[in-house]
């Protein structure tokens, strides 16, 4: 079973959050909650790996086992 | 003129049986003059097993309801022989468009694969398809098959026991008693057999409403399927257009729960409906209206004793995806060549109960992807509607999105792959024709290879010997050697034997793979003869 990355990975922390941020300035709460939707689709797609993602998903809740 | 739903097609005749002395026993009596009714009784006609359809009407189904028939649906109904009618009158279509608000998000084709002989979906008013299936028994009865259709024949009660069922039948005439050694109630989602022997029937109710028309026009909208998310003219809810033969169009308009449904109705309340979807200059006239909900569930076992029960009176699911009575037929496809050998005592009783458990698989597949299909269309929260507009918004430009779209999900056949009746894969062949799958189709020459395993136990052998007929206990199979010298379209070797050079498939009756191996076995084919009949 492929194994969800939970070690640090992203090239550029700061700059990714700063990016993500600055996809949400200006936007009403509504358009900004679709553009986070849209975005978990478009990262889920490029995982792929339903075990990753349900891993993922698991993970996400905060929710121990 | 009279619409042929409006004409008696199996009129009260008086029967023999209500003047008996004693009360006649017959093998199989059949309740429900529907699609799976008809096509169950056919079934076991065409296989010489007695029987006997009894129904509360007359005249084939009002309105124009299942519309939808798959390609597995029109390989049975071959097999019985009344595709013919089917084919030639139905719509067939390939190609299906998604709106999302005001605009149409993208097209898709259902992947005209070819080498098949019948389309992959039709569309087809119920009506039609009974009406085939009625002039089948007819023609079965001209050339004396022992079937017989009882218009307005009402049973009001059912006695179980241990070695036949008896029944109290109400005509225009009267009351009279008649048995029947099997029962098969083919009674719809209100079945009457259930609720007279007062069994489960248990799932989740979906409040929704939806309203169905049945409009005829002449209008020059292609015939796909074209279904909207929120559209203009129904916000929040769905909308569904298909094209039916006669230039009859099927509308499906989701409603929402809290409406009064009798208000709903009225044609004065419908016609503007229409109006706002179809536009204030066309010409159109109401067939047909009805409104309906629906709740996905199933009986626990399709079984009880010497009472079977099959389509919906067994299982209900949404309308989304033609899941309904392309379900029941493969339930009567599943059912009626086991119940013909324990009829003739060539297998235990305890193969009826395969029937039961393998169906209820398909039941339970057909019931996750209609609540799967019903979430996206119905979002419950206001969470799960901006993730379903997400992916719809993403869909219009983004193709990776569009598998997620879910707008039903169409019916396909059911692999019984946890199938007690399955031996163990021995090839190392496609993964569609493993044991429990439905056969594909395959072009062999001008001809097709699903009507040559029809209704027997076959040994196709592809490039392998073994004999031409073997015989376990009873149960003869006989053997249809190809080769792959003779598939020009390679269609054959595509979907039998993908990286194997030859192959022996045991199929069953109804066209499910029981074993298949790289050549020729006869402890083990004997085996899975055994294992295929419930003796195993």
């Amino acid at each position: 079973m492929a194994e969800l990355t939970l070690i640090p990975n992203l090239d550029d922390a700061d700059g990714f959050y700063a990016r993500l941020l600055a996809a949400h300035d200006g936007l009403e709460k509504s358009d900004s909650d679709a553009l986070n939707a849209r975005l978990v689709f478009v990262l889920a797609n490029h995982i792929g790996d339903a075990d990753v993602l349900d891993q993922a998903i698991k993970l996400a809740t905060l929710r121990d086992a | 003129m009279n619409k042929i739903f409006e004409v008696p097609a199996y009129a009260y005749e008086r029967s023999p049986d209500q003047d008996s002395v004693n009360t006649v026993r017959h093998k199989v009596i059949v309740i429900g003059a529907g699609p799976i009714g008809l096509a169950t009784a056919i079934d076991l006609a065409q296989q010489g097993v007695e029987v006997v359809v009894l129904d509360d009407n007359d005249k084939v189904s009002f309105g124009s309801r299942a519309i939808c028939f798959s390609q597995r649906t029109l390989d049975i109904a071959d097999r019985l022989g009344a595709v013919r009618p089917m084919v030639d009158k139905g719509v067939q279509w390939d190609k299906g468009k998604i709106y999302f608000h005001n605009r149409q998000i993208y097209e898709f084709d259902l992947q005209p694969d070819t080498g098949y002989a019948h389309p992959a979906f039709i569309n087809l008013q119920q009506y039609y398809f009974e009406m085939a299936l009625v002039e089948r028994v007819r023609e079965l009865q001209a050339n004396g098959a022992p079937i017989e259709i009882r218009g307005r024949n009402k049973v009001e009660a059912i006695g179980t026991h241990d070695s036949h069922v008896t029944l109290e039948v109400v005509t225009p005439e009267g009351p009279y008693n008649i048995e029947a050694e099997w029962l098969i109630a083919c009674d719809g989602a209100s079945s009457p057999t259930r609720r007279m022997l007062g069994l489960d029937f248990e799932g989740q109710v979906f409040e929704d409403n939806f309203l169905i028309a049945d409009v005829v026009m002449e209008a020059d909208f292609p015939s796909e399927r074209l279904f909207w998310f929120d559209p203009p003219f129904n916000r929040g809810q769905s909308a569904l257009m298909q094209k039916q033969p006669d230039n009859v169009w099927r509308i499906d308009l989701q409603l929402g729960w809290d409406i009064d449904r009798e208000r709903e109705k009225r044609p004065e309340n419908v016609i503007p409906r229409l109006k706002a979807m179809l536009g204030d200059d066309v010409d159109f006239e109401l067939e047909w209206v009805s409104i309906y909900t629906f709740q996905c569930r199933r009986m626990e076992r399709f079984r009880q004793g010497r009472v079977l029960f099959a389509g919906d009176s067994a299982h209900q699911v949404s309308p989304f995806g033609a899941l309904g009575a392309n379900s029941g037929m493969q339930d009567a496809d599943n059912l009626c060549w086991k119940l013909k050998l324990v009829i003739e005592g060539k297998a235990p009783e305890l193969l009826l109960d395969s029937y039961s458990l393998e169906r209820a698989q398909a039941a339970d597949e057909n019931i996750t992807k209609s609540s799967q299909s019903t979430s996206f269309i119905t979002p419950k929260s206001e969470m799960s509607r901006l993730l379903r507009d997400a992916v719809l918004d993403l869909s219009a430009r983004h193709q990776f999105a569009r598998p997620l779209v879910n707008s039903g999900r169409l019916s396909t056949p059911c692999t019984y792959h946890r199938s007690s009746l399955n031996s163990a894969d021995a090839l190392n062949g496609p993964e569609f024709t493993r044991p429990g799958s439905a056969c594909p189709d395959a072009p062999l020459g001008d001809e097709f290879l699903l009507p040559k395993l029809a209704g027997k136990f076959t040994l196709l052998t592809i490039d392998a010997d073994a004999p031409d007929r073997i015989e376990e206990d009873g149960v003869e199979a006989t053997r249809l050697a190809l080769s792959v010298k003779d598939d020009v379209t390679l269609d054959l070797k595509r979907r039998y034997l993908g990286d194997a050079t030859s192959a022996v498939y045991l199929i069953r009756p109804d066209q499910h793979v029981a074993a298949r191996r790289d050549t020729y076995e006869e402890n083990a084919f004997r085996q899975a003869i055994r294992r295929a009949t419930g003796k195993e």
